[in-house]
């Protein structure tokens, strides 16, 4: 086995590492990945794509259940979950082949196996604790992503605790469920399985749900969740499973030593995510782990010259598109492009794919006032725009905060149908700087939710038009 | 084929400039080398020179048109056999085209051959700052945000030096910047018209109270100086450190090479420049400038000796002053203050330098405190050399004796190392040899 050269090497080939390689290559470098598992990565395979797969099957389902109010009259309406599992698949599938297909138009070759770092630009690819290659390559990217963080308590057995992993493939549809934790992950499930029908209990150990949002955002999601039939319980904490022969009992303490008792046929532990740092040759390098994830600077260089990572392996937030954008960053950085620029985090929007839809960027209303900023704050509800109206969607809003003095628009926040394709309007104007005269100037088209933004904008002005 | 003559682009920093004169007229026969124009720049007068040859066909900017853009038409030669009618479509190029096409229109037969036009005047090469040749728009890229601080700090935008996407002024760069805050992040680029404060209207006071005066335009020199000076003494640090330099030594060794000079004449002045120059090479911590992000240590000292002209301040560099002998020097300067008193001097041999000299001892001046000029880190004000009374070893002598005192910029040069730097002078001065050396 003969060592082999590279310019660039990038283990994983999650959103932040198979981005990483494409822009490497385009940017003329000798390219190669190592993945252990599927190209795409938890994203691809395990995450965000087979998740919206699924939401989509609960979605027409939700419809479906209600084309009485469209018109619609249709009976004995079933599903067969396998096919619904199936399709998922299919879909994840489908795009962890089209990576294969950029991997091989880019030149980039792709090794099969676990990176090691070895020190000094080396790196060994085993499969199987057999080796496969010997590396060499002047610049490292780790891009290995994370997985699901395990509570004492509550770890997974593939029976009744189940991780995102085995919540996207069930045998069956269970009857009842427990989620613990309220983060994206964990609410995507609970508005999934809720929508197909299973009884669904949140528990979330802050005081409210979904709470890196604006706690207008979790009040209003919460209020919908209800309504929907999801138990939900704050400021609550499982603290035992008494697992029976089919189901689970559940005890969960909701706060001045009372414990709850909830039986269920299976649990969803989404507590947060553990960076997969291990086993990675990281001893071999002064790369340097803080508080559990690969420390970089602002161009995602590790302490170790040449060693760089990317994605869910360093800081957060962890999600999908800031591990591209930090891959092109890293990438164009080590090419010495000039127009490379850090990322700004709270130009990072977020997305949660439950019914109702959840999106963000920037910071919240409370955040911002943390921060020393005075705010103006605009809000417009779904039940004022005539799109919304017509889709039959009236419920969501749209929250804007703007510095008062600056007019710099600090944070968007939105609950409702489709406002995770909306979010990208406050992505573009945070990005480009822009001021509330800026977002009040510009012509939104009628009729669409995206007049629901102009609104809000007016709003934190006092000049709102359609309410 | 005719070939359009342009405006050429005297200094990197040279969007526009005044036609002053043109020597040739329509009609006239030039060759490679005639002088065609004169063409007054922000710093100098230059003569603009044919290349080809040919009959001077058109001028198309008159003598005495101020602002002329740089790479604008100004006027249309003809190869010997052409006839003027093909001069429209030749004159076509109009101002702010890239230079190479302008030259050769389109539907032209390919001449491709033929080395293009028309200019001995080639513009600099000097890695300043490059300001955006030839951009005939002043717009300042900012985003709406950045322009909203910039108004309520009241922070000039063109001042501040953008980070965003090509350059663009982003909420960053003002947070970083101050109120009235320093154009020094990039002195080369053009700029809104003037720095200098407004105070009482000195023309409004003398109409009131009516005394009697007249009316001078500020050439293009003056108005440089003056824009340059007020951002130096506002912006830099000024602090001032003088040094007496017994000169006896100097001049009996001055007078020795003098009186055995066939081809040269050396002044004190040539041994002071001399002296600058080793003293920053025996110590280079003084040979510095300041940016913001870096401490610029110069690798050879370049002296610009400020030399008045009718026109105005300008100061012509002799490089690398440590390396050249006190003749090289003194032959050199000549030439530097000759040329800069008519206008002439080219922009290489005056934009640059790492430290200047200012001598106003001829004028029996004791001592002045001249201002640092940007971006350089010191200057050398100079006076007389007299004759004072001095105590040594409890005995009062007489001595000639020249006062110098250092401007520097305390950004780049603290205290401590400006006095050294003086001390290295005055060794050098008050020991002469060193210097013929």
């Amino acid at each position: 086995m003969s060592e082999q050269q590279f310019d660039v090497v990038v283990i994983g080939t999650g959103p932040g590492g198979y981005v990483a390689a494409i822009r490497a290559a385009q940017l003329g470098f000798k390219t190669a990945v190592v993945e252990r598992e599927h190209l795409g990565g938890i994203c691809l395979n395990w995450g965000c794509i087979p998740t919206k797969a699924l939401l989509r099957c609960s979605e027409i389902n939700h419809l479906l259940h209600n084309l009485d109010a469209y018109g619609f009259k249709a009976e004995n309406i079933t599903f067969d979950f396998g096919k619904i599992v199936q399709r998922s698949r299919k879909v994840a599938a489908q795009l962890s082949g089209g990576i294969k297909h950029l991997m091989k138009k880019n030149n980039i070759t792709v090794f099969d196996g676990t990176g090691k770092l070895l020190g000094k630009g080396k790196l060994s690819v085993t499969k199987d604790n057999k080796p496969v290659a010997e590396l060499k390559a002047p610049h490292i990217i780790i891009a290995t992503g994370a997985r699901a963080r395990v509570l004492p308590g509550l770890e997974p057995d593939q029976k009744f605790v189940w991780t995102y992993k085995e919540a996207m493939v069930p045998q069956e549809m269970p009857k009842s469920l427990l989620v613990v934790g309220s983060g994206a992950i964990g609410i995507e499930f609970a508005s999934f399985y809720r929508n197909m029908g299973a009884q669904v209990t949140v528990v979330e150990v802050m005081d409210r749900i979904l709470p890196v949002e604006d706690a207008d955002i979790s009040a209003f999601a919460r209020k919908s969740f209800e309504k929907q039939g999801m138990k939900i319980m704050t400021s609550a904490k499982v603290v035992k499973l008494n697992k029976a022969a089919n189901d689970v009992e559940v005890e969960i303490d909701v706060g001045g030593g009372k414990i709850d008792k909830v039986k269920v046929d299976r649990v969803i532990s989404a507590v947060g995510i553990t960076a997969n740092t291990e086993n990675l040759g990281l001893e071999n390098t002064k790369v340097k782990v803080d508080r559990g994830h690969i420390a970089v600077n602002q161009w995602l260089q590790t302490d170790e010259p040449g060693v760089y990572a990317i994605g869910d392996c360093v800081a957060g937030p962890w999600l999908a598109h800031k591990a591209s954008h930090e891959g092109i960053i890293c990438v164009e950085k080590i090419k010495g492009l000039n127009d490379v620029h850090p990322m700004k985090p709270e130009n990072i929007p977020g997305c949660t794919y439950c019914m109702p839809q959840v999106a963000s960027v920037g910071l919240t209303e409370a955040k911002a006032k943390e921060k020393g900023y005075t705010v103006k704050v605009g809000k417009f509800p779904f039940i004022g725009n005539g799109k919304a109206i017509a889709l039959g969607e009236p419920e969501g809003m749209v929250k804007t905060v703007f510095d008062a003095k600056t007019g710099e628009l600090l944070g968007a926040h939105m609950i409702g149908a489709e406002v995770t394709e909306l979010i990208q309007g406050f992505g573009i104007a945070k990005t480009l700087e822009t001021t509330e005269l800026d977002l009040m100037h510009t012509i939104f088209p009628h009729p669409t939710l995206s007049e629901m933004m102009h609104e809000s904008v007016l709003d934190a002005y006092g000049k709102v038009i359609h309410m | 084929m005719p070939h359009n003559v342009l405006m050429p682009a005297l200094s990197p920093t040279m969007t526009e400039g005044k036609l002053a004169k043109w020597v040739k007229k329509e009609g006239d026969k030039v060759k490679p080398g005639t002088v065609l124009a004169e063409i007054e720049t922000d710093k100098a007068t230059m003569e603009v020179e044919a290349v080809d040859e040919g009959t001077l066909a058109k001028i198309v900017v008159p003598a005495g048109t101020e602002g002329v853009k740089v790479n604008s038409v100004i006027a249309v030669l003809l190869e010997e056999g052409e006839d003027a009618s093909s001069i429209s479509k030749a004159a076509g190029g109009g101002a702010g085209a890239p230079p190479p096409k302008t030259v050769t229109p389109a539907n032209q037969p390919k001449e491709t051959s033929k080395p293009a036009p028309s200019l001995a005047v080639v513009p600099q090469a000097q890695p300043q700052q490059a300001a955006p040749q030839g951009k005939p728009s002043n717009r300042i890229f900012a985003s709406p945000l950045a322009k909203r601080i910039a108004k309520e700090k009241g922070i000039d935008l063109a001042s501040v030096k953008g980070s965003g996407p090509h350059g663009r002024i982003v909420k960053e760069d003002l947070e970083k910047a101050k109120p009235g805050a320093a154009p020094m992040a990039a002195p080369g680029a053009p700029r809104a018209p003037m720095a200098t404060p407004s105070g009482p209207d000195a023309k409004a006071l003398a109409d009131a109270y009516g005394i009697p005066y007249k009316l001078q335009p500020n050439n293009n020199i003056r108005k440089v100086v003056a824009r340059r000076l007020t951002e130096a003494k506002q912006q830099i640090p000024h602090f001032y450190l003088s040094i007496d330099c017994e000169l006896d030594t100097l001049l009996n060794v001055r007078k020795e090479l003098n009186e055995a000079a066939q081809d040269y004449k050396i002044s004190v002045n040539d041994f002071v420049i001399k002296a600058t120059g080793l003293a920053l090479q025996k110590y280079p911590a003084a040979n510095v400038s300041w940016t913001d992000d870096n401490l610029v240590q110069y690798e050879r000292a370049d002296v610009s000796v400020a030399v008045a002209t009718p026109n105005g301040l300008i100061t012509p560099i002799i490089k690398d002053a440590a390396n050249k002998s006190l003749k090289d020097i003194s032959n050199e300067m000549k030439e530097l203050a000759a040329k800069a008193k008519d206008g002439k001097l080219k922009p290489a041999e005056f934009q640059g330098g790492t430290i200047s000299v200012s001598n106003l001892g001829m004028f029996g001046v004791r001592e002045f405190a001249a201002i640092v000029n940007p971006p350089q880190g010191a200057i050398l004000a100079i006076g007389a050399g007299e004759q004072r009374a001095v105590v040594k070893d409890g005995q009062v002598k007489v001595a000639t004796v020249m006062t110098v005192t250092m401007s520097t910029d305390h950004r780049c040069i603290d205290g401590a190392i400006g006095a050294e730097y003086l001390q290295v002078f005055k060794k050098l001065i008050e020991s002469p040899m060193s210097l013929i050396l």
